[in-house]
């Protein structure tokens, strides 16, 4: 059940950063345009509903990196056994929700301190 | 496929360029080529982006248009474009039947990777540049 649903996770997760590349398109124009437009995609990525699209893209990105090496472990032969993909399941899960949780602490602490 | 097994190709040289386009196998490896590479390339994207992360727009610059993380943005947006590009073509053959709407589908997917890619790119190159 739950690898069943972490195929489709990977899927729907590669899907939605396809879009999410567009933020970053959106970003880097802006930044190589000029004070005006960076300030303006600043504010769009610091309000709440900016921050929210961004939280979402991060957990997105994390849980595809490790879904996406968990395909390649079974690319190369490895980790078919049942027990093995429910166990590489539930690290793919919690490892990109623990991983997110992380990188979004230590980014507060990062513009914290500057 | 030989018959009189004499066959010296190894299973996986037999299936290269083969598939139903004729493309099978190339289009698989590239999607792997493209996400081993993914690997490292995401780590670092996520470093950039922590450095990145409350800069005020000259600091911004800064970094961005320094030679290291130039190239290593560079590269995570070329090969991330072309994983996806590579990535939504598969799921619009999984989903898509009506032979129109998956030309259509497919092309629109090749334009979308391509202005992302080119956008991304020509910003990254203008920030080093400074043009
Ligand atoms: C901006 C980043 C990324 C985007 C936009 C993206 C997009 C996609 C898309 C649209 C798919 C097709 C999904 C499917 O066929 O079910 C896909 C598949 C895949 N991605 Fe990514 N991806 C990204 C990053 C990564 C990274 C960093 C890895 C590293 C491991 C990775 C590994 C894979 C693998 C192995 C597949 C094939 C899965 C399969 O055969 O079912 N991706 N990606």
């Amino acid at each position: 059940m739950l690898t069943m649903m972490m195929s489709i996770a990977h899927r729907i997760t590669g899907a939605a950063l396809y879009f999410a590349m567009l933020l970053l398109a959106w970003w880097l124009m802006a930044t190589a345009s000029g004070p005006n437009a960076y300030a303006t995609v600043q504010w769009f990525m610091g309000s709440v509903i900016g921050r929210f699209v961004l939280f979402l893209c991060t957990w997105a990105l994390l849980h595809h990196l490790l879904g996406g090496i968990r395909h390649l472990i079974w690319d190369l032969g490895y980790g078919f056994e049942p027990n093995e993909r429910e166990w590489l399941a539930r690290a793919t899960l919690i490892g990109s929700i623990g991983l997110t949780l992380i990188l979004w602490i230590v980014g507060y602490m990062v513009v914290g301190a500057s | 496929m030989s018959v009189t097994g004499h066959d010296m190709r190894t299973p996986l040289q037999r299936v290269r360029g083969l598939g139903s386009a004729r493309s099978g196998t190339r289009h698989f490896w590239r999607q792997r080529l493209t996400a081993v590479a993914g690997i490292p390339l995401t780590v670092a994207f996520i470093f950039v982006v922590l450095a990145l992360m409350g800069r005020n727009h000259a600091a911004a610059v800064q970094i961005l248009g320094s030679p290291i993380v130039a190239v290593v943005m560079l590269l995570f947006v070329l090969n991330m474009t072309y994983h996806m590009w590579l990535g939504m073509q598969v799921i619009v053959e999984d989903y898509v039947h009506n032979e129109f709407r998956k030309v259509a589908l497919l092309m629109a997917n090749s334009f979308f990777c391509i202005v992302v890619g080119i956008a991304c790119a020509y910003a990254l190159l203008k920030l080093s540049f400074g043009v």
